[in-house]
C-alpha cells in the first residue's frame, strides 16, 4: 500500500522541530526511524499533514552517563542499545529486551525513542523501561519537562507528551547489580509479544531484597505487576517466588485477539513472572 | 517535492520526490532498479531489504526522503564484474532459493549478519534471518549458504 | 525404441540454471515491467462481508489528479462474462454467476467494487478515497452447518440454498454392515482452517494493448499461462488469437496463482476500453482477500477395525467451505482428496461424501497439496487414535494395514491402482533415522517423572495422487480440460537445443531438470539446452504446473520428444553414413556404424545438415525436431513415511519441534538437489498449517488476520532443521520413472505434527487439539484433560 500525502520537514535542531510540530498541531507526527509510524502510513491507519523528520537533528543520537543516570539520546536506534557498552553494563534488561524487538533491519532504523513515544503496550520496550524506573525528557514550546515512566503511558498509543513536544532523550536510573532477565512470549519469532514479562531483582544474604516487575501487552498501557513485586520482598527460594508470582496478573486488563484470550494471558503472566523473577534472581 | 541525492550501487541520482515516496519505489519505479521487489505492506517479508550506510534496512519503511544524502547498496550492486560475491555463490550452490523472491532480501540480510558476525552458528543464522520469509526452501538451504559463505574469506 | 545415451544428467545433483538472474537481481518479475503510457489500476473493494450495492459514484475520483478513468462494476459489466468455474463436479452443482468485478451485490470482504486508472500507482491509491459507494447490508453466512439449514441467509438468494453440490463415493462393502461386524469402530471430527498460501511475489498483470490489430499481450504472475489465454477469451469475449499470456518470472504459486482472476480480466476490460497500457499489483494486505484461500473444512470420519487392528471399512462426511464463488477448480478441491482417505491402508469398505457450502468469504481454491492433506490428515489422525484405543503402537497399527510391497500394482478401495511402493522400506528407514526406540523411552521417563515439558512423538504415513492427470479420468471427474501436456525440441543449425515446455514452473527449477532430461536422450552437453516456456506464443500448448504434475507429466513429454528427434536424426545419419538405420548405434550424441567405430556423426552434425538440406535422404522433411503431447496413462503415487518429535511447555502450551525425519519415495530423482529443497518447503508450510496460521474471519465475515503481521508465516527461527532421504521404487508409468514431490512434504507434515503433540498429551487425556495448534489451545487441551481426571 501507499501512504497519504503529507507535507515534510527536517528540522536541523530541537528548537526548529518543536517549532514545527507547534505549527503542525494536532496534524503533525514525528517521524524518527520510522518503523512504526511507515507501516501505520502504508496502511493509510495514519494521515498527518505534516511530518517532522527529526532524524537529521545533530546530538540526539548516543548513550552517555549522567552521575547515577543513563541518559539515551532520541535518535539513539534499537541496534545501538544492543551494542551500547554503557547500556550493557548499566541497564543489561534493556538490551537483552531489544535484541528481541522485531528484527536486524528493523533495529537499525528503529528507536528507543520512536518505540515508547509510540506507547504500544505490545510494544517489549515501554514496560522494560517502567521496570527500570526510567524518565523521559520532553521539549516544547514551553521548554523542557521530565516525564516519570509511570506518568508516561497514558492510554493505547497514546502518551503524555503534548503534540508540540519532542521526546528528546530518556534517562534511566543505572541498575548495577541488580539481575534481570526478559521473558517474551510470542507464536512466531516476528510477532508481536502475547505476554512480555521485564524482571528486575536486586538481591541480598540469599534473598530477594527488591523486585520490579513490568509487563507487555497485558493492558492499554504497560504495567508493573506490584502485588507481585511486594511479594517477592524476602523471598528466598524457587517455591516463594512461584507463590509470589501467583499474584503478577492481578490489576491486568488483557485484550483479546486471534491469538489469544484474556484469561490465557493472565495464566501466562504468571508462569512468564515466576520464570523471568527465577532467571533474574539467578535461581532457575 | 523535495530534493534528494542519493547514490545508489555506486552512481549519484539526484531527484525531486514527494516525501511520501517510499524508497522501494524510489529504486524500482523512478531508478528502474527493480532487482528489489515488494512483498508485503507491514515490514515484515524482508523481500525489500537494502543496504543504507552500511546497515540493512527494509526499503519499504525508509522514505525517499530519509535516505538523501545517503549511500544505498541494492542486489544488484553486489557482484562487480561478473564476480559473483561469496554469498551469492553459495545461494546457488546450496539450492537457496526457489522462485528466488525473497533472495535479495535474504542476501542483504546475510550480509548484514557476516559484516557484524563473520562465524555465526545455525542459531545465530536463523535469527539474524528472522526478518526475511521465504515461502519455498523452508530455509534449511538458505541457513546452509549463509553458513558455507561464512568459511570463507571474504564472506558477504 | 531408440538406444539410451546414458550420460548420467538424470540423477545428477546440479546446480539451478535459474540462479544466475535471481541473485543479482536481473529478474522479470510481472511488476518490474515497464512499457510507455503505462497506467496503474487501484481496486476499491467491498469493506464487508456481504452487502447490496445502491450507489457507486466514481465521478469525484476522477477530479483528482493524474486520474485517467474511473469504473464502477455496471460500467464494465457489458463485455465481461463471468469467471469460470472449469469443475462442476457433479450434474446438479449449483454454479453462481461471478462477475469479475460486483455490479449490484458484494459477497465477501475484497470483491471488487469499482477501479481506477491513473498514471501512477499513489495517484490510483489516492483516487480510492473519493468514489462514494452505499451498501445496504445483508447477513453474513460464516458457519458451515448453519449454512446449510433452511432458515440460512443466503450467500446468492437466487440460488435458493447455500449447498452447492454433494459428491457421493461408496466402494466395497456396505458400511453399515461393516460398522456392524466391527469389533471396534472410533469416530472424530477434525477441522482444517483456512489458509492463505502467501506465495512471496503479490500477483499482478500488465495488458499491453495494440489497438490497430485488436492484440493483448497479458503478462502476469500466473502458474496457468495457456489456461488463462483460453479463459480470458472466453470471459472479456477478445478472441484466443488476438491474446498472447506470458508468465514472466513468477515468485511462488502454492495453488494461489492456478486460477483465472478477476483482476487479469478487468486489466484486459480496461486496456481495452481506453486504448493504454495497464498495470495492477497488489499489495500484501489486499491479496489477503483478493488471492484465493486454502483448505477450510470439517471432518467427520469414522473408521471400524477389529481388536487385532484390521481395519474393515472408514466412512468420511466433509463441509467444505467453497467461499462466495466457485473460482477455476474449487469444488474439485476436496474430490482430489476424495481418493486419498484409504490411503495406503486395505480395508474392505469405503464411504464418503463431500457436500460443498458457499459462504461470504474469500474464495477457496487449490492450495500447496489441494484435497490430499485433508485427506492425509484425517486419516493419519484417526489411524492413532485407533491405535491408542487399541492399545498398539501407532506404527505397528499401520504396518498391520498397510499394502505390502510384493502387492503392487494393487488397486485401492478407493479405485486407484498404485503402481508401485515400499511402505516397508520407507518406514524401517525413517524409524532408524529417527531413533524411535530411544525416545520413546526418554518420553516414558518424562512421562513417569510428570515433566512439565513433554515429550511427543507423531507419525505420519501417505501416498497421493499425482501427475495430473489421465484425460479420461478427468472427464469422469468432470473437469473441464484434458491433463496431457507437451513438449517440442528444436534443434538448431549450431548444434544448441531449445526445449519448449507446456508446463509453467514458478520455483520449481523446470529448466535445469529439463536440460538434463534432454541432455540425456540427445547426448549433448546441458549447457547447450535452453528451455523455453510461459509465454503463449513462444510455448504455444501446454496445461502448465500444479498438482505435482510438472515432472511426471510434461518432463515425460520432454523425454518422448527428444526420443523422436534421436529416431528422426537416426534416419539421416544412416543416410549420410550408408549404413542400415539397424546398423547404427547411438550413444554420447554420437550415431555410428557397428562395427566401424570411425564411421559416426554427432547430433549436432545431423542438426546442422538438416539446416543445408544438401544432403537429406528423399522424401524427408529437413528437420528433425520434435514435439510430444503426453496424456498420462495412470497417476503417480509417491509416498512416504515422516516421525516428528515435539517437546510440548504443559505449562505455557507451547510446543517446539525437536526433530524431523521424513523418508520420501517419490521413484526415481531427476535431480535430488530440487528434489531435497522441495521436501523442504513442503515441510515448512505443513508444519505451519499445524502450529502457526489461520485466515480468522470475525463474526461479521471480515478478515482479522489481515496483514502478514497478523498472519504468522514462520521465518527461519521458527521451524527445525529437517532430516529427508528417500527410497525409490520407480513408477512403471512414465518413461523416467519419476512420481512427482512438489506436495509430498506439506501432506504429511501437518498430521505427523499434531499426532506428535497429541502424543504428548495423551497422559492427560488428550486426545485432540485444533488446528493451527497454538499455545492457548494446547494450554487449554491439558487443563481439561486434567480437570476431567480430577
Amino acid at each position: 500500500m501507499i501512504p497519504p500525502a503529507f507535507d515534510y520537514v527536517r528540522p536541523t535542531s530541537v528548537d526548529e522541530a518543536v517549532r514545527a510540530l507547534a505549527e503542525g498541531g494536532e496534524e503533525a507526527k514525528v517521524l524518527a526511524g520510522g518503523q512504526s509510524l511507515l507501516p501505520l502510513l502504508r496502511l493509510r491507519l495514519a494521515f498527518p499533514e505534516l511530518v517532522v523528520d527529526v532524524g537529521r537533528i545533530p546530538g540526539l543520537r548516543g548513550v552517555r552517563e549522567d552521575g547515577d543516570m543513563l541518559v539515551i539520546g532520541a535518535m539513539t536506534t534499537h541496534h545501538d542499545v544492543v551494542h551500547d557498552p554503557l547500556v550493557r553494563r548499566h541497564a543489561g534488561l534493556l538490551a537483552a529486551a531489544t535484541a528481541t524487538v522485531a528484527d536486524p533491519a528493523v533495529r537499525h532504523r528503529g528507536t528507543l525513542a520512536g518505540s515508547l513515544a509510540h506507547a504500544d503496550p505490545a510494544g517489549d520496550l515501554p514496560a522494560v523501561v517502567l521496570a527500570l524506573d526510567g524518565e523521559m525528557v520532553a521539549q516544547g514550546p514551553r521548554g523542557r519537562r521530565t516525564i516519570a515512566a509511570r506518568d508516561f503511558f497514558v492510554d493505547y498509543l497514546q502518551s503524555s507528551l503534548e503534540p508540540d513536544e519532542l521526546l528528546v532523550e530518556v534517562r534511566l536510573p543505572k541498575a548495577d547489580g541488580w539481575g534481570f532477565h526478559y521473558e517474551k512470549f510470542h507464536r512466531v519469532s516476528q510477532s508481536w509479544a502475547m505476554v512480555g514479562v521485564a524482571a528486575l531483582v536486586r538481591r541480598a544474604d540469599g534473598h530477594i531484597a527488591e523486585a520490579r516487575i513490568g509487563l507487555t501487552n497485558m493492558s492499554s498501557v504497560p504495567l508493573r505487576a506490584t502485588a507481585t513485586e511486594q511479594a517477592l520482598t524476602g523471598a528466598g527460594d524457587a517455591e516463594a517466588v512461584a507463590r509470589a508470582a501467583e499474584s503478577a496478573a492481578e490489576g491486568t486488563h488483557a485484550s483479546q485477539d486471534a491469538s489469544a484470550t484474556p484469561e490465557y494471558r493472565e495464566h501466562l503472566t504468571r508462569v512468564l513472572t515466576r520464570r523471568a523473577v527465577l532467571a533474574a534472581a539467578g535461581m532457575g | 517535492m523535495t530534493h534528494i541525492s542519493v547514490k545508489v550501487d555506486g552512481t549519484t541520482y539526484e531527484d525531486d520526490v514527494e516525501p511520501r515516496l517510499l524508497l522501494v519505489h524510489y529504486l524500482r519505479d523512478r531508478l528502474g532498479l527493480t532487482g528489489t521487489p515488494i512483498g508485503c505492506d507491514t515490514s515484515n517479508c524482508g523481500a525489500c531489504t537494502v543496504e543504507l550506510d552500511g546497515v540493512s534496512v527494509k526499503s519499504c519503511s525508509v522514505l525517499a526522503v530519509q535516505a538523501d544524502g545517503s549511500e544505498v547498496t541494492t542486489v544488484e550492486g553486489l557482484a562487480h564484474d561478473g564476480e559473483l560475491t561469496a554469498l551469492q555463490r553459495a545461494f546457488h550452490d546450496k539450492h537457496a532459493l526457489q522462485c528466488g523472491y525473497c533472495t535479495p532480501g535474504m542476501l542483504m540480510a546475510a550480509r548484514d549478519l557476516l559484516r557484524e558476525h563473520p562465524h555465526p552458528t545455525t542459531d545465530e543464522i536463523r535469527h539474524a534471518l528472522e526478518g526475511n520469509l521465504c515461502r519455498c526452501t523452508g530455509y534449511q538451504n538458505i541457513v546452509r549458504a549463509v553458513q558455507a559463505a561464512s568459511e570463507e574469506e571474504v564472506p558477504a | 525404441m531408440t538406444d539410451q545415451a546414458v550420460q548420467g544428467e538424470v540423477g545428477r545433483a546440479r546446480p539451478r540454471k535459474e540462479d544466475a538472474r535471481l541473485i543479482t537481481g536481473q529478474t522479470n518479475w510481472t511488476d518490474n515491467i515497464s512499457v510507455n503510457g503505462l497506467l496503474h489500476m487501484a481496486i476499491l473493494r467491498s469493506p464487508m462481508a456481504h452487502a447490496r450495492i445502491t450507489r457507486v459514484d466514481v465521478s469525484p475520483a476522477l477530479e483528482r489528479p493524474g486520474v485517467v478513468a474511473a469504473f464502477s462494476g455496471a460500467d464494465l459489466a457489458e463485455g465481461l462474462n463471468s469467471l469460470p468455474c472449469a469443475w462442476p463436479v457433479t450434474e446438479d452443482i449449483v454454479l453462481p454467476d461471478h462477475p469479475p468485478i460486483a455490479v449490484d451485490e458484494v459477497r465477501h470482504a475484497g470483491d471488487p467494487v469499482a477501479l481506477v486508472v491513473a498514471r501512477d500507482r499513489y495517484a490510483a491509491t489516492d483516487a480510492l478515497e473519493a468514489i462514494e459507494v452505499d451498501y445496504d447490508p445483508l447477513p453474513p453466512v460464516l458457519d458451515l452447518e448453519a449454512a446449510l439449514a433452511d432458515d440460512s441467509p443466503l450467500v446468492h438468494s437466487d440460488k435458493g440454498t447455500n449447498r452447492c453440490y454433494v459428491w457421493p463415493l461408496k466402494t466395497g462393502e456396505d458400511f453399515d454392515s461393516v460398522r456392524q461386524r466391527a469389533e471396534v469402530t472410533v469416530k472424530r471430527r477434525y477441522v482444517h482452517q483456512r489458509l492463505i498460501p502467501n506465495a512471496m511475489e503479490p500477483r499482478a498483470v500488465v495488458v499491453t494493448p495494440l489497438a490497430a490489430s485488436g492484440e493483448y499481450t497479458l503478462y502476469s504472475a500466473t502458474q496457468i499461462p495457456h489456461i488463462l489465454r483460453v479463459m480470458m477469451a472466453v470471459v472479456t469475449g477478445i478472441p484466443e488469437h488476438k491474446i498472447r499470456v506470458i508468465a514472466p518470472d513468477v515468485g511462488g504459486g502454492f495453488g494461489s496463482k492456478l486460477q483465472v482472476y478477476g483482476e487479469e480480466a478487468l486489466a484486459l476490460a480496461v486496456a481495452r476500453r481506453i486504448g493504454r497500457p495497464v498495470k495492477w499489483t497488489e499489495s500484501r494486505s489486499e491479496g489477503y482477500l483478493a488471492t484465493h484461500h486454502g483448505r477450510g473444512m470439517i471432518q467427520d470420519i469414522e473408521i471400524a477395525a477389529n481388536r487385532d487392528g484390521k481395519l474393515l471399512g472408514l466412512k468420511v462426511d466433509l463441509l467444505t467451505d467453497m467461499g462466495a464463488y466457485l473460482m477455476l477448480v474449487t469444488p474439485g478441491i476436496p474430490i482430489l482428496g476424495a481418493f486419498m482417505y484409504p490411503a495406503i491402508y486395505k480395508m474392505d469398505s469405503y464411504d464418503f461424501t463431500c457436500t460443498g457450502v458457499f459462504t461470504t468469504r474469500t474464495p477457496t481454491d487449490a492450495y500447496r497439496g489441494a484435497g490430499r492433506p485433508e485427506a492425509t490428515y484425517a486419516i493419519e489422525r484417526i489411524m492413532d487414535e485407533l491405535a491408542h484405543e487399541l492399545g498398539l503402537d501407532p506404527v505397528e497399527l499401520r504396518r498391520r494395514n498397510w499394502i505390502g510391497h510384493e502387492e503392487f500394482p494393487y488397486t485401492s478401495i478407493a479405485g486407484l491402482t498404485y503402481d508401485t511402493g515400499n511402505y516397508e522400506a520407507a518406514t524401517e528407514k525413517a524409524l532408524a533415522l529417527f531413533d524411535y526406540d530411544k525416545l520413546r523411552a526418554e518420553q516414558a521417563d518424562r512421562n513417569s517423572r510428570g515433566d512439565t515439558v513433554r515429550l511427543g512423538i507423531g507419525v505420519s504415513t501417505y501416498t497421493e495422487m499425482c501427475g495430473l492427470a489421465p484425460s479420461r479420468v478427468l472427464r469422469d471427474l468432470r473437469y473441464a480440460a484434458g491433463g496431457w501436456e507437451a513438449a517440442s525440441i528444436r534443434m538448431l543449425p549450431t548444434g544448441k537445443v531449445e526445449v519448449i515446455t507446456g508446463t509453467s514452473p514458478h520455483g520449481q527449477g523446470h529448466v535445469t531438470s529439463w536440460s538434463q532430461i534432454a541432455a540425456d536422450v540427445l547426448g549433448v552437453p546441458f549447457e547447450d539446452v535452453e528451455v523455453v516456456h510461459g509465454d503463449t506464443k513462444a510455448a504455444p500448448q501446454g496445461m502448465d504446473t500444479y498438482g505435482s504434475r510438472s515432472l511426471v507429466v510434461g518432463g515425460s513429454a520432454v523425454h518422448h520428444a527428444a526420443v523422436k528427434v534421436v529416431d528422426k536424426a537416426r534416419k539421416i545419419a544412416a543416410h549420410l553414413l550408408e549404413a542400415s538405420e539397424q546398423d547404427l548405434e547411438f550413444s554420447g550424441g554420437v550415431f555410428s556404424v557397428k562395427g566401424s567405430p570411425d564411421a559416426r556423426k554427432t547430433i549436432q552434425e545431423i542438426a546442422f545438415e538438416t539446416f543445408t538440406s544438401h544432403d537429406l535422404p528423399d522424401g524427408l522433411e529437413p528437420s528433425i525436431n520434435a514435439e510430444h503431447l503426453l496424456d498420462p496413462e495412470n497417476f503417480s503415487y509417491p509416498h512416504g513415511t515422516h516421525l516428528c518429535a515435539v517437546e510440548v511447555d504443559t505449562e505455557t502450551g507451547q510446543t517446539r519441534i525437536r526433530s524431523y525425519v521424513c523418508v520420501d519415495d517419490v521413484g526415481k530423482v531427476v535431480n535430488p538437489t530440487i528434489v531435497e529443497g522441495q521436501v523442504h518447503g513442503g515441510l515448512a508450510q505443513g508444519i505451519a498449517q499445524a502450529l502457526y496460521e489461520e485466515a480468522v474471519y470475525d463474526d461479521e465475515g471480515n478478515l482479522v488476520s489481515g496483514t502478514m503481521a497478523d498472519y504468522l508465516v514462520p521465518s527461519a527461527p521458527d521451524l527445525p532443521e529437517f532430516t529427508t532421504e528417500r527410497t525409490e521404487t520407480p513408477s512403471t508409468t512414465n518413461p523416467l520413472g519419476v512420481k512427482g514431490v512438489g506436495e509430498a512434504g506439506t501432506i504429511a507434515s501437518t498430521p505427523a505434527v499434531v499426532n506428535a503433540i497429541v502424543d504428548a498429551l495423551r497422559p492427560f487425556g488428550v486426545d485432540d487439539v485444533r488446528m493451527p495448534c497454538t499455545p492457548e489451545r494446547v494450554w487449554r487441551a491439558v487443563r481439561s484433560g486434567m480437570e476431567a481426571s480430577a
